[in-house]
């Protein structure tokens, strides 16, 4: 067996039980990469000699006997996150030049508890995106294929599209990402592997190129739910750096995993079936609900009236904080700058140059939105919206412990389809939206194929800081459906 | 009737409301560990957090909070237990991220009131709008480079509290009054110093002109003044420009108008199409400020003493008059001091030192009562020579010019310049008898009823007793003697 084909746990047990060291686990991805990243293009920067470093720094602590839970395992870190001296770029040309003398604070722990850094993954601009498009580093390839179009590039979802595909593809055991409306669960639904937003305030923000303040959460991706736990339990923790995050202690979400499931109520969100949305991800959903009743769970329908508000509310809430969010990106402190000798010409200029269109396109909706005589119907009415919306889901909490609902409202589509049409690609989140919306944690797990062989993920949303009862039914569900299928393109094919 | 502006169509009266800018007294920034020192070289006390960099977050510093709720403490206002910190949202260099962090819609605190005192004796209540909690910018320098301008951002995150008043003043001399005991109030309470020069505490006037009993008219605002004089001047000054505005048939505009103190007069700052949509709405990175009753008590408790009460108190205890108490507690420094020079001395006596003898001095001398030449100790000990004759009042004069000049401690100056004063009876009888003997049409006149010549006698007296001899002794001598 290759060295990347290993789950996480399975690296961390054999690295404890020095079958290989952490040298060679580092080294195994490091080739992979250079093999594949070429084609993909998952990782914009690779960092060889810092994962080197790492990998001597967790094989001296493992031989001491003092290693961290993370010891020698090797990582993409989605390139949202500021890492020391390593360039972090949010997959903009405004932030190209950026090196930070900062370490976020969710890097730092994984730092912390011994893991290695492959490098830094693709992601859309700002994280603004469904499929990894808009990324100025270009766009990521998905390691899957179509059965019989093995020529088409489909999308890896995103906007943490970069982190989904090289976990797939075997480039990295596990990944950081982040959810501001489904950048973690969408992309790990089109790849074929598990991805958690926990609950909003759970991952510190701290050290994050920001882009929605009130949804941005941190979250990883492993090719099991039990990896995510793992990874998970080390991202997470208060931290008094960021005024949003929660002052509570972190359970042992590993441990989770192991609980059953009996006697759990599963709610069914009747308005999670989005007319139009494909037969075979519909059946797939009820196949979910099978399987987790035969697991002892009961399963009942509820209601979230205002499901349908969820994204026409995000797409003013998320623009409004980024139109503010990103303007520090004015070519003076830091990034790339246009020279000139006006001051206004200078901001006009490196914002021109530095922002994609969709990154323009949403500082135009945010700025509009907030606009004097328009703040009231658009931004004031979505903050009211939002509280209904939170309020459904407190409802619903009250009578069921998780829900169960499709990822995404299709598989993986090809590169440059729905490029024309903003709403198209917008509808990508429709499912990913209202958790986002409400704060609560949320997981994609990789649950079958469809008729085209590509993956399809189902979701369960669970209670505020309840991420152990997501993670237990999660992993009843992945134990169910048994999905064992591996992309075409992935490390030593 | 008030002060007016007389126009050509008659009286016209000025209504005016201040917005002050308070630098909050702390060891750090408003939402940054960064030190808030003024006069540190540039861009030395700049976070990554002030200079808004990728993924940098807002916390709020306690201490900021505590001074505000003091603030409003102070200024008897209505503290909102839970306030919100909204984003402004503009460009320019000196402001980092694009957007200043401020409260907008909820304030950390609401309705206050200050009272003035006037000059001619009668005070008046002047109403606090709200205090509300904001981020200063940085400083733009646009003469460091022949076409760059060049930023420091030392000043970029500091605590700033911005106090608004109600348009409750009506002349440039309540808002000099106002201004004055609203800095009063701060420095007691130790939470802005004051410091106008350094814009540690900034104005922004907004002034309108209306007829008597008339509704308000537009009103313009005037940014940025930096003294309270020029605060006067510039009330002024923009009220007659409003006033020849209306009288010549126009109509005044609301702007923003900036005063040019060399020429006396306002101009427009920006028009209209230049102003500035700000796209308020509340800062997703911090949550509501819940403030702990528990701990606005404790705030409370711990208040000191404020300028209003020691009035009072000084009144009642020490049985000054409003006036001399009103002039003894505008500085708490100068309440301090005499305090000390007064516990168990003659309190009447020391406030006439403290606010002639003292006041003349440190007005001379251009010093602040922190840097007075004469201790209030030493001040003191003057005054105990006094009290138990060692010294007359004339001499005391004397000696507390010396203390002034060398520092000395008054009983050292009185030994070494031999100036006790005489209580020898034998010696001022003696003196007593050469002057009668010396102006015998004097005494002759004083005895067939011009009274008004003892005054005479004493000066002669003390003038040949180079003014040492005790004046009561002098007295009770020549009456005797003059039968």
């Amino acid at each position: 067996m290759r060295l990347t084909e290993l789950t996480l746990a399975e690296a961390r047990k054999r690295l404890r039980g020095r079958e290989f060291s952490a040298a060679e686990l580092t080294e195994a991805h490091l080739e992979a990469i250079a093999a594949l990243n070429p084609r993909l293009n998952a990782y914009i920067t690779v960092t060889e000699e810092l994962a080197k470093s790492q990998a001597e720094a967790a094989d001296q602590a493992l031989a001491r006997g003092d290693a961290g839970p993370l010891a020698g395992i090797p990582l993409a870190i989605k390139d949202l996150f500021c890492t020391e001296g390593v360039r972090t770029t949010a997959g903009s040309r405004i932030l190209a030049p950026f090196v930070p003398p900062y370490e976020s604070t969710v890097t730092a722990q994984l730092k912390r508890d011994g893991a290695v850094f492959l490098g830094k993954a693709n992601l859309d601009e700002f994280a603004m995106g469904s499929s990894n498009m808009t990324s100025a580093f270009g766009p990521v390839e998905n390691p899957w294929k179509r059965k019989g179009a093995e020529a088409a590039k489909l999308v890896p979802g995103g906007s943490s599209g970069g982190s989904a595909a090289a976990v797939a593809a075997q480039l990295a055991l596990g990944a950081t990402g982040t959810d501001t409306g489904g950048s973690i669960r969408q992309p790990a639904a089109f790849c074929g592997i598990a991805g958690i937003k926990p609950t909003y305030g759970r991952c510190s923000r701290w050290g994050i190129v920001a882009f929605a303040s009130s949804l941005d959460q941190a979250g990883p991706f492993a090719r099991t739910v039990e990896d995510c736990a793992i990874l998970l339990r080390s991202m997470a923790g208060h931290d008094p750096k960021d005024s949003t995050s929660a002052d509570r202690p972190v359970p042992d979400y590993e441990a989770a995993c192991r609980r059953s499931i009996k006697g759990l109520k599963i709610g069914i969100p009747r308005e999670y079936r989005a007319p139009g949305m494909p037969a075979e991800i519909e059946e797939l959903w009820e196949r979910g609900m099978a399987w987790l009743k035969d697991a002892g769970a009961d399963a009942q329908e509820v209601s979230l009236p205002h499901t349908k508000y969820g994204l026409a509310t995000y797409y003013i809430v998320a623009p409004a904080e980024a139109s503010s969010n990103l303007a520090r990106y004015d070519g003076v402190r830091f990034g790339m700058r246009v020279e000139s000798d006006d001051l206004l010409e200078l901001y006009e200029r490196t914002r021109a140059q530095g922002f994609g269109p969709e990154v323009k396109r949403r500082i135009l909706i945010g700025t509009y939105v907030l606009s004097a005589g328009y703040y009231e119907a658009y931004y004031l009415r979505a903050q009211k919206v939002r509280a209904l919306i939170l309020r459904d889901f407190t409802e619903a909490f009250s009578r069921v412990d998780v829900l169960l609902t499709p990822t995404a409202p299709s598989a993986a589509f090809e590169q440059g389809a729905k490029m024309d049409d903003p709403v198209q690609m917008y509808l990508n989140d429709i499912f990913t939206v209202p958790a986002s919306m409400a704060g609560l944690p949320a997981i994609s797990v990789p649950a079958g194929l469809d008729a085209q062989g590509l993956p399809l993920g189902l979701q369960l949303i669970g209670r505020p800081f309840d991420e152990e009862t997501v993670f237990a039914v999660a992993a009843a569900l992945e134990r169910a459906a048994g999905f064992t299928h591996l992309p075409q393109i992935r490390a030593g094919v | 009737m008030g002060y007016m502006i007389e126009g050509e169509t008659g009286p016209w009266e000025v209504v005016i409301g201040l917005e002050v800018h308070a630098q909050v007294i702390s060891k750090a920034k408003l939402f940054s560990g960064a030190a808030a020192h003024f006069g540190s070289e540039p861009n030395t006390q700049v976070s990554f957090v002030d200079a808004a960099f990728p993924g940098m977050l807002p916390v709020i510093n306690r201490e900021c909070v505590a001074q505000a709720l003091r603030t409003g403490l102070g200024l008897n206002a209505h503290i909102n237990l839970v306030s919100r910190f909204d984003r402004k949202n503009y460009f320019y260099p000196d402001l980092p991220a694009g957007y200043q962090i401020s409260q907008y819609q909820h304030p950390i605190v609401g309705h206050g009131s200050i009272e003035i005192e006037l000059a001619d004796g009668t005070t008046k209540t002047i109403g606090i709008t709200r205090l509300h909690l904001e981020q200063d910018a940085g400083k733009s320098l646009h003469d460091q480079h022949p076409t760059k301008s060049y930023i420091d951002l030392n000043r970029a995150g500091v605590a700033l509290m911005e106090i608004v008043s109600e348009p409750d003043m009506r002349s440039p001399e309540e808002a000099g009054a106002y201004l004055r005991k609203l800095r009063s109030i701060m420095r007691y309470l130790g939470t802005c110093d004051g410091n106008m020069e350094e814009g540690s505490l900034r104005a922004d006037i907004n002034v309108s002109v209306r007829k008597p009993g008339e509704p308000f008219r537009t009103r313009c605002e005037v940014k940025n003044v930096n003294s309270i004089r020029f605060v006067m001047q510039a009330i002024e000054a923009e009220a007659r420009r409003q006033v020849e505005v209306w009288e010549s048939g126009g109509v005044v505009e609301q702007e923003t108008r900036l005063f040019d103190p060399q020429r006396g007069v306002t101009r427009a700052m920006r028009s209209k199409e230049e102003a500035h949509d700000y796209r308020y709405f509340p800062d997703p990175d911090l949550l509501p400020l819940v403030i702990d009753e528990a701990w606005l008590e404790e705030l409370r408790a711990n208040l000191p003493e404020l300028p209003d009460a020691k009035k009072r108190r000084f009144m009642q205890h020490y049985g000054l008059s409003a006036y001399d108490a009103t002039l003894l507690v505008s500085e708490k420094a100068t309440a301090d001091y005499f305090e000390e020079v007064a516990k168990g001395r003659d309190a009447k006596l020391t406030a006439n030192w403290v606010m002639g003898e003292l006041f003349a001095v440190l007005n001379r001398t251009g010093r602040s009562i922190e840097q007075s030449p004469v201790s209030a100790q030493a001040l003191g000990e003057l005054l105990d020579l006094l009290a138990d004759g060692t010294i007359s009042g004339r001499i005391a004069k004397d000696v507390f010019e010396i203390m002034v000049e060398t520092g000395e401690a008054p009983a050292v100056i009185v030994e070494r310049k031999g100036l006790r004063q005489v209580t020898d009876t034998g010696a001022i009888e003696q003196a007593v008898t050469a002057v009668l003997a010396a102006h015998p049409k004097e005494v002759a006149a004083y005895k067939a009823g011009k009274e008004r010549l003892f005054g005479f006698f004493v000066g002669q007296v003390m003038k040949a007793m180079a003014g040492k001899a005790n004046p009561a002794l002098v007295n009770e001598i020549l009456k005797h003697k003059l039968g």
